[in-house]
């Protein structure tokens, strides 16, 4: 689903944000990566969602090399990735609805097809009977579970979330990682960046941790935090 | 796995199975689309208004001279007298032979009036106007010739060319003359002024261009977050631009509908004074206003112009906005 062969980017100004990063994620298989702030988690998320690109090294996602991927597929590409970010990027002007319909829009589906599918991906994270409500008028959590309703409405093989968890209470928390593992559970794959190593040593996963660029752990993490 | 980008690309088309559906659907979806982009220029109502005030104003000027140069055209051409041939006869052409020459002509069909202006009443005249008298008078004979103005039953340089050829060939014209130079020059002073509409209108709706460009660029700015996002969950730079292309068809269209308002009311506004001064000259002059065809074509230029100032911007900023 996922492999990086000796990836490495480097920021102008010779700053190294990742060095040397070899991993692979099987088809189904859900991981944490981990590590301080700064040390290299998001600008792995955002190589392989193509917001940047690897500076060396080669990336397969979906088994597509994305040495080949050229600007114009890049769209395309990101179809197949569901993406949930930390601040939510909810449309704020349009209903929740619109928000978890925006992939299917932009795929062309439309009419009963697209109803059917939103209210099933909102049903899927219990926020059914938000629907109409604004993003605005939604709480740190469920807001985040709109953002996870949107990423797999479209049903991507491949989940990521960059800190999905970094503003909420640890039950709620608690609440989104399960959300994560159903879908793991119905098939997709999740790697799940987060600093959050009470929550993920309990969660029993496969663990990376990245140290100032490189992977120094890669395996389950035990409780306490320690590699 | 790799079938998926494939898969994905044309994913839900598999399933409309009748043509048609997925046609009116599109249909549907377009005009939701345009439905929209109407209601978010009523976001920002002033620059709106700004803009179709500059689109139309720019529409108006040219149209407004391409209208003068109409009713000039349509003017020149009820000036009859204008295709006069002057027959300058022989000196030596006896009286019953000019009286031939006239009969024949005014048989001619192709002739409509002959004048025949004798040298003998020329001279009178000569002498009255020139102050030549006294001089005039001490030569022995009439050294003007007797002249036959002809008017070609058609209003056609090309047909009065022909005619004085023609008039030329016979034996007791000295000279045939046709004075068209004046109607030249007119053809001339309009065809300048159409020149100068071209350019005018070229300038104008180059500024017309900028305006609408700038308008549109306000506009992508603004929903800067949003076409973040769009472009994160993997929508094209085509189906995020759609929408700001019918803004663009939009206000050039309004500002298309306000050229013509404005011309019609200018229109409305001269015409009685014009009338009053062709009714003192007792002419049948009525202006000319724009025709079906013209309306349609200011509209349809307006929509022309939205469209390529909006295109030409939405790309080239859309394609530099990146999330992060």
């Amino acid at each position: 689903m996922l492999r990086f062969e000796q990836i490495s980017k480097t920021y102008p100004g010779n700053f190294t944000a990742l060095e040397d990063v070899s991993f692979e994620l099987a088809a189904g298989e859900m991981a944490f990566l981990t590590g301080h702030s700064g040390a290299g988690k998001s600008t792995l998320l955002r190589l392989i969602s193509l917001i940047e690109r690897p500076t060396h090294g080669r990336l397969w996602v979906n088994g597509i090399d994305y040495h080949d991927v050229s600007r114009r597929q890049v769209p395309f590409i990101r179809r197949d990735i569901g993406m949930i970010f930390q601040d939510h990027r909810l449309l704020m002007q349009h209903t929740v609805f619109d928000n978890v319909a925006l992939p299917l829009v932009i795929e062309g589906i439309s009419g009963r097809e697209m109803a059917r599918r939103v209210n099933a991906a909102l049903d899927q994270v219990g926020l059914l009977d938000k629907a109409r409500a604004l993003p605005a008028t939604l709480s740190g959590g469920e807001a985040q579970r709109v953002g996870i309703a949107r990423a797999v409405v479209n049903k991507p093989p491949l989940l990521l979330a960059d800190e999905p968890t970094g503003n909420l209470d640890p039950d709620l928390s608690k609440d989104i990682m399960r959300v994560f593992e159903s879908f793991n559970q119905a098939g997709v794959s999740v790697l799940v960046a987060s600093h959050d190593l009470s929550l993920i040593a309990r969660m029993r996963y496969r663990t990376m941790t990245l140290k100032q660029g490189r992977m120094i752990n890669d395996g389950l993490l035990h409780d306490g935090g320690t590699a | 796995m790799s079938q998926l980008l494939h898969s994905r690309a044309h994913g839900h088309r598999g399933r409309d199975l009748i043509w048609y559906r997925s046609w009116w659907r599109m249909v549907q979806q377009q005009c939701r689309l345009a439905l929209q982009s109407l209601l978010d220029l009523g976001r920002s109502p002033l620059w709106t208004l700004v803009t179709v005030g500059v689109l139309g104003l720019s529409m108006t000027l040219p149209a407004t001279l391409h209208l003068l140069v109409k009713n000039v055209q349509q003017a020149s051409r009820g000036v009859n007298e204008s295709f006069e041939i002057s027959l300058f006869l022989r000196n030596d052409a006896s009286k019953t032979d000019i009286a031939t020459l006239v009969t024949l002509l005014r048989a001619d069909q192709d002739v409509s009036k002959v004048r025949l202006l004798d040298k003998a009443a020329a001279m009178v005249e000569f002498k009255q106007q020139s102050g030549f008298g006294e001089a005039l008078s001490a030569l022995e004979s009439n050294p003007l010739p007797d002249v036959l103005l002809v008017t070609p039953r058609q209003n056609n340089p090309e047909l009065a060319e022909a005619l004085l050829a023609r008039f030329q060939q016979e034996p007791l014209v000295e000279l045939a003359k046709l004075d068209i130079s004046w109607l030249e020059r007119l053809a001339a002073l309009t065809q300048l002024v159409q020149q100068v509409v071209l350019t005018l209108a070229m300038l104008l709706l180059t500024v017309a261009l900028l305006v609408i460009g700038n308008t549109i660029r306000l506009s992508v700015m603004d929903k800067k977050t949003e076409i973040e996002v769009m472009k994160l969950v993997g929508a094209t730079d085509s189906f995020i631009q759609r929408p700001f292309l019918y803004t663009g068809v939009w206000l050039g269209l309004f500002g298309g509908v306000l050229a013509f308002a404005v011309v019609e009311l200018m229109l409305w506004w001269l015409s009685s004074a014009i009338s009053r001064v062709t009714h003192l000259y007792q002419s049948n002059f009525t202006l000319a206003s724009l025709t079906m065809t013209e309306s349609l074509l200011l509209l349809a230029s307006g929509i022309a112009l939205g469209f390529i100032g909006s295109y030409l911007t939405v790309r080239s900023h859309i394609r530099h906005i990146e999330p992060f």
